[in-house]
C-alpha cells in the first residue's frame, strides 16, 4: 500500500520512483529505502512501499491532527494546529487557577474544589504518601494526572501547569532573542540535572518524616504566591482606586466585584510576603537568562513526571532521513529536550513547537517509535558499507550513578541536620508556633504540611501566617501559624481545615472544633493558653479601666474572669477597676482577647501554644477542661 | 636588518599612526556649528528649565505652584475630615417619643411601635435613601441574641421600601470577621431578601469623621463609605448585658461605626457612649428585646444566657429608649449607667422616661 499524497508521513509516491531506477547516485537511494524499512523493522522494502513508517489507521499528530496512509482528519480538525489546541488548554487552567485562588474565600466557596490543583499534583500525592503511609482524602486525585504522563509524557508541565504557563508567557513577551541565539539557548545544559538531585533529596527527606516539597513543588509556589503577595497586592489596588474614585465623587463600588477578599476592614498582611513576592519576580525573571529555568532546573514536579515519562508509549519523533540538521525545532523547545538529536524524553513538555518550526516536517508525535536502529549493511558508490541511524531517544535522566549515590548521601544527612533544630523538638519549640485548629501533633504536622498556604489564603481573619525561620525553622518555613496581633481564630469557622490538601489540618466539623453535640465529652479544640502580663495591663498596672479581653471573650462562660475594685487614683479620682484574671480550664486560645487588647505592640494579654489539644508535649493542666 | 623586520616595523609604525589618529579630537570644521537659530533654542531651553526649577525651589509657599515648606507642615499628608449631618426628623404632633409593643408577630409589633412616634410616612419621604445599622458585632448565630434578630430587620426593611424609601442600605463594622458575622447572625440572607444592599468594610471605606464638642472622637476613623448620599438612618440594637458599661443598647450599638483604635474606649467607655449619642442623631432607633441577652455580654455563646422578651422599642430619643430597657427589659435594679447621666448632662436625651409621652400595646 502506498502512502497518499495528504498521508503527512512525507513519503509520498515520488520517493518510491527515484528507488526504483537503478544507476550509482540511485544506490544511494536505495540504501536509503532499506535503512527507512530496518528502521521500522516491518517487513522488507517492495516496490511502490517505501514507507512503512508507521501503522495503518493510527491517528497521530504532526503539524496538525492527521490519520495516517491517506485519511483525511475531519476539516475542522485540520485548521487547528496542535500548539493553538495546547494554548488553549494552557489559557483554560491558568484561568481554572486563578478562578478557585478568587473563590477561596468564606463568601464564594460554595463547595468548588479550590485545592484541586495542589490535589492533582502527583508529586504531592505520592511523596505525602512515602511521608504518611497514607493518601488523604481527595488526594487520590493525582492519579488522573498519573495515568497520561505515563503514555504521553510531561504534558502537565506545558498544557495544564499554572506555573508553567506563566514562564512560557513571560519568556514569550519579553524575547528579544533571534532564531539563531534561540537554537542556542535552548540546548540542553548539564544544569538541568538539579531538579532530580533535589526531588531525590526531597523524597529521601520524606521517608524520614520531613516534607520538603512544598518549597518548590510548582503548585504550592503558586497557591503560596498568590495568597500573600498577587492577591492582597490586587485587593490593595482596587480598594486605592474605587476609594480615590469616589472622593472624586465617582461611585465605584462595582470594583469591589474584583476583590479576591471581600468585606476585610484592614488590609491583609503575612510574614516576610517581601520575600516570597521577590522570589517569584527572581524566577519569572530568569526566564529572560534562561527560558523556563524553573521548569527546567529546579522543578521537582516536573523531575518526578520526567522520571516517569521515561514509560511513556508516546513521545517526539524524529524522522532521521527527513531531517537536514537544521535545529530550527530547537528555537521554540521549550524543555530542551534536543529534539534534534536523541530526545531526552524525561525532558521533553510536549509543547509540540518543534513539530511546528520543522520545515521538513521530519518531527511527529507518535505511538511506540523505534528507539534503537539495526546496523544496515549495503553497497555506496559499488563499495561495501555499514551503516545505523542514530538513535532518536534518551530515556532516562542524565544523572550519574556517582552524582545519585551524593545526592543521597546528602538527602540522608540533611534530615538530621532539619531536625536537630531547636524549633521543632518538643524540648524547645517556640511559643508562637500556634497551629491552626484541627492539626495533628508537631511532628506528623511536619509529616503532611506542604507550606501550599491555602490555609492562609481562605483564613477570614488574616490570622494564619506563613511561619519565618523564627517560628519553625528551615522545616517549618511557610507552614501556617497564628499571630494574635494580626487576627484572631474565628469562634465558628472551620475553612482552613476544608481546604488543607493533604490532613496536616484534618477537617473539623464545627461541633467538634467548639466541643458540641457528640464531641461534648472531649471539649472544644484548643489553640493554646491566653496568658497576662499583669506589668502592661491597664487595670493592673496603669490605674485605667479597660477590660477589652473580657468583653470579646468569646466563650460562655467566658474564660476571662475580672476581679473588680473600686481605688483611689494618683489624681484623686475614684476609678472603679476590673482587673482580669484567666480561666484557664476554659481558654481556647482563639486570641481574640490578644487582638483586641489597646497595649498593641507587647500585648498584655497573649495566647501561647502550652495547652493546646493536639499535642500531649505542650499541655498545661493536669486536670483536663470541664471536669 | 631583514627587509622582513623592515616591512614588519612600518607596518607597525602605520598602525600605530591610524590609531592616534582615530583617538586625536577632530577639527571643528565651521558646518559643524550649531546655527543661530538652533542655539537660541538651545540656551531658550535650558533658561526655561532652570527659570521653572528655580521658581518652585525658590519661591515663598503662598505663591502658586510653590514647592517650598519652611516649617516641614505642608508636606505632612492632609486628612480630610467630614461631617454627619443630623438625620433627625422633626416629631410630628402629637407624635410619642416612645413606643413599646408587646407581642410576637414583628410586622405588626414594628407598626405599632413606629406608629405611636408618628408612622413611617412621617420619617421617610418618598425616594429616600436609609441607612439602618444593626449590631452585628460578633459571628453568633441569631438564637444567642448577640446580634440584632434579622426577622426584625427583614420587617423593617420591608415596610421601609412600602413607605417610599428608594434604597434601604444595612451597614456595621464588626469585632469579627465582616463576612462571617453578617452571614452567621442571619443578617445578610434577610437584607438580601427584603431587598437592601449591605455595606462591609474595606481598608478604603473608613473616613475621619469630625464630631464638634465630642470628648473622646472629636476626630475618628468612621466607617463612612455607606452614609455617601444617605436621606436617614435607623439603628436597630439587640438589649444586651455587658461588663463594662453595664448594658449595651442603641447607644452602643453606633459604636460599631468607628474604625480605627476604638478598643482604646474602654479606658473612658462612659463617656465614649455619650459622645456616640453626639455623633449620631438618628431618625429613629428600634431597641430590639425579641430576645435578651441577661448575662456573658456582650458576646453571650450560650443559649442560658438569652430569655425571649416579646418586646420592640421604637424612640426618638435613644437615651430614653436605653434607659426603658435597661430598667423595664433587662430589669436591672441598680440605678442606669453612667453614660444615660452623661448624655442628659450635655442635652442629648433624656433618660428620664417615666415621666414621657410614651404609648405601651400589646399587639399581634
Amino acid at each position: 500500500m502506498s502512502c497518499g499524497e495528504n498521508c503527512g508521513c512525507g513519503h509520498g509516491g515520488g520517493a518510491a520512483k527515484k528507488v526504483a531506477s537503478a544507476g550509482g547516485a540511485d544506490a544511494a537511494f536505495d540504501l536509503l529505502s532499506r535503512l527507512k524499512s530496518e528502521a521500522g523493522s516491518i517487513a522488507a522494502p517492495t516496490a511502490g512501499a517505501p514507507n512503512v513508517y508507521h501503522a495503518k489507521g493510527v491517528i497521530y499528530f504532526a503539524k496538525e491532527p492527521k490519520v495516517s496512509h491517506g485519511v483525511k482528519a475531519p476539516g475542522w480538525m485540520r485548521g487547528m494546529r496542535i500548539t493553538k489546541i495546547r494554548i488553549v488548554s494552557q489559557t483554560f487552567f491558568f484561568a481554572l487557577f486563578l478562578f478557585f485562588i478568587f473563590v477561596t474565600w468564606f463568601s464564594k466557596l460554595k463547595g468548588y474544589p479550590v485545592s484541586m490543583f495542589l490535589e492533582v499534583d502527583p508529586l504531592v500525592g505520592v511523596v505525602t504518601a512515602i511521608s504518611t503511609h497514607t493518601v488523604y482524602r481527595h488526594l487520590v486525585w493525582s492519579v488522573v494526572l498519573l495515568a497520561p504522563t505515563l503514555l504521553l509524557g510531561r504534558w502537565f508541565c506545558n498544557w495544564m501547569c499554572p506555573y508553567g504557563t506563566l514562564h512560557q508567557f513571560i519568556g514569550w513577551l519579553f524575547n528579544t532573542r533571534r532564531n539563531i541565539d534561540k537554537v542556542a539557548i535552548n540546548r540542553y545544559r548539564p544544569l538541568f540535572q538539579l531538579k532530580y538531585i533535589l526531588l531525590i533529596m526531597f523524597a529521601l527527606l520524606a521517608l524520614f518524616g520531613a516534607l520538603q516539597i512544598g518549597l518548590l513543588d510548582p503548585i504550592c509556589i503558586m497557591y503560596r504566591t498568590f495568597t500573600t503577595t498577587v492577591a492582597p497586592a490586587s485587593d490593595l489596588a482596587v480598594d486605592r482606586t474605587s476609594g480615590a474614585l469616589a472622593n472624586h465623587g465617582l461611585n465605584a463600588d462595582w470594583l469591589h466585584a474584583l476583590t479576591f477578599k471581600p468585606g476585610a476592614p484592614e488590609q491583609r498582611v503575612f510574614y516576610a510576603a517581601w520575600f516570597v513576592g521577590l522570589a517569584i519576580l527572581f524566577l519569572v525573571g530568569m526566564n529572560l537568562v534562561i527560558p523556563r529555568f524553573f521548569c527546567r532546573v529546579l522543578c521537582p514536579l516536573g523531575a518526578f513526571l520526567g522520571v516517569l515519562s521515561r514509560f511513556a508509549l508516546w513521545r517526539i519523533d524524529r524522522d532521521v532521513t527527513r531531517c537536514t540538521d537544521c535545529n530550527l525545532c530547537m528555537s521554540h523547545c521549550e524543555g530542551a529536550s534536543d529534539p534534534q538529536a536523541a530526545l531526552r524524553k524525561s525532558e521533553c513538555f510536549v509543547c509540540f513547537n518543534c513539530i511546528d518550526d520543522c520545515p521538513e516536517d521530519a518531527l511527529s508525535f507518535r505511538f511506540m517509535p523505534v528507539k534503537k536502529h539495526k546496523p544496515v549493511e549495503g553497497k555506496l558508490f559499488g563499495k561495501p558499507v555499514i551503516s545505523k541511524l542514530p538513535d532518536t531517544e534518551r530515556p532516562w535522566p542524565a544523572l550519574t550513578r556517582r552524582r545519585l549515590l551524593l545526592t543521597a548521601v546528602t538527602g540522608v544527612l540533611a534530615y538530621p541536620f532539619l531536625r536537630l533544630s531547636a524549633a521543632v523538638n518538643p524540648r524547645a519549640f517556640d511559643r508562637k508556633a500556634i497551629r491552626p485548629p484541627g492539626s495533628v501533633a508537631e511532628n506528623e504536622f511536619l509529616e503532611r504540611c506542604i507550606k501550599c498556604d491555602q490555609c492562609i489564603n481562605v483564613c477570614p481573619t488574616n490570622v494564619l501566617q506563613p511561619a519565618t525561620f523564627m517560628q519553625a525553622g528551615l522545616e517549618g518555613l511557610w507552614t501556617p501559624v497564628m499571630d494574635m496581633r494580626i487576627g484572631f481564630c474565628q469562634l465558628n469557622c472551620t475553612l482552613c481545615s476544608e481546604v488543607c490538601p493533604t490532613g496536616a489540618i484534618q477537617k473539623i466539623s464545627t461541633e467538634k472544633k467548639l466541643g458540641l453535640g457528640q464531641f461534648a465529652a472531649d471539649g472544644p479544640i484548643s489553640l493554646g493558653t491566653a496568658f497576662f502580663n499583669r506589668g502592661r495591663c491597664l487595670p493592673w498596672a496603669m490605674e485605667t479601666p479597660c477590660v477589652v479581653c473580657e468583653e470579646v471573650c468569646p466563650v460562655s462562660p467566658k474564660a476571662i474572669g475580672t476581679y473588680d475594685e473600686q481605688i483611689k487614683r494618683w489624681d484623686g479620682t475614684i476609678v472603679t477597676l476590673n482587673k482580669p484574671y484567666m480561666r484557664p480550664e476554659l481558654c481556647i486560645g482563639c486570641g481574640l482577647c490578644e487582638h483586641e487588647c489597646p497595649v498593641a505592640d507587647d500585648k498584655a494579654v497573649y495566647v501561647t501554644s502550652v495547652g493546646e489539644t493536639r499535642s500531649k508535649d505542650r499541655s498545661l493542666l493536669l486536670r483536663s477542661r470541664r471536669t | 636588518m631583514s627587509d622582513d623586520a623592515k616591512q614588519r616595523e612600518e607596518q607597525q609604525l602605520k598602525a600605530q599612526a591610524r590609531r592616534e589618529n582615530a583617538l586625536a579630537p577632530r577639527e571643528r570644521r565651521p558646518e559643524d556649528w550649531p546655527s543661530r537659530r538652533e542655539f537660541i533654542k538651545r540656551v531658550g531651553a535650558a533658561a526655561l528649565l532652570a527659570g521653572g526649577a528655580g521658581y518652585l525651589w525658590l519661591a515663598p509657599e503662598d505663591w502658586p505652584l510653590s514647592l517650598r515648606d519652611n516649617t516641614g507642615e505642608r508636606g505632612k499628608p492632609q486628612q480630610p475630615v467630614f461631617r454627619l449631618k443630623k438625620y433627625r426628623v422633626d416629631p410630628a404632633s402629637g407624635a410619642k417619643v416612645l413606643g413599646v409593643a408587646r407581642g410576637n408577630n414583628y410586622e405588626q409589633m414594628l407598626r405599632m411601635a413606629i406608629g405611636a412616634l408618628g408612622g413611617l410616612e412621617h420619617f421617610i419621604r418618598k425616594g429616600d435613601v436609609v441607612l439602618i445599622k444593626p449590631n452585628v458585632a460578633f459571628d453568633r448565630a441569631p438564637k444567642l441574641g448577640a446580634t440584632t434578630n434579622p426577622e426584625v430587620l427583614g420587617v423593617l426593611i420591608k415596610l421601609l421600601h412600602e413607605a417610599g424609601a428608594s434604597e434601604v442600605r444595612v451597614a456595621d463594622n464588626p469585632i469579627e470577621s465582616p463576612e462571617n458575622c453578617f452571614a452567621k447572625s442571619g443578617i445578610a440572607d434577610a437584607a438580601a431578601r427584603s431587598g437592601a444592599s449591605l455595606y462591609l468594610p474595606s481598608p478604603t471605606s473608613f473616613e475621619t469623621l469630625e464630631v464638634p464638642g465630642a470628648k473622646l472622637i472629636a476626630r475618628w476613623p468612621f466607617f463612612a463609605r455607606p452614609f455617601r448620599g444617605v436621606d436617614k438612618v435607623i439603628g436597630v440594637a439587640p438589649i444586651k448585658d455587658h461588663n463594662l458599661c453595664h448594658a449595651s443598647m442603641c447607644t452602643k450599638n453606633w459604636y460599631g461605626l468607628l474604625g480605627g483604635r476604638r478598643n482604646q474606649f474602654h479606658q473612658d467607655i462612659h463617656n465614649i457612649v455619650a459622645d456616640l449619642a453626639l455623633m449620631m442623631s438618628p431618625t429613629f432607633v428600634i431597641l430590639d428585646a425579641s430576645r435578651i441577652l441577661m448575662k456573658n455580654g456582650p458576646t453571650g455563646g450560650d443559649l442560658s444566657d438569652v430569655v425571649p422578651g416579646h418586646t420592640l422599642v421604637a424612640a426618638t430619643d435613644q437615651i430614653a429608649a436605653d434607659a426603658f430597657g435597661y430598667s423595664e427589659l433587662l430589669g436591672r435594679k441598680s440605678d442606669l449607667p453612667q453614660y444615660l447621666y452623661n448624655a442628659r448632662d450635655r442635652g442629648l436625651g433624656n433618660p428620664d422616661w417615666r415621666n414621657m409621652s410614651m404609648k405601651e400595646e400589646q399587639v399581634g
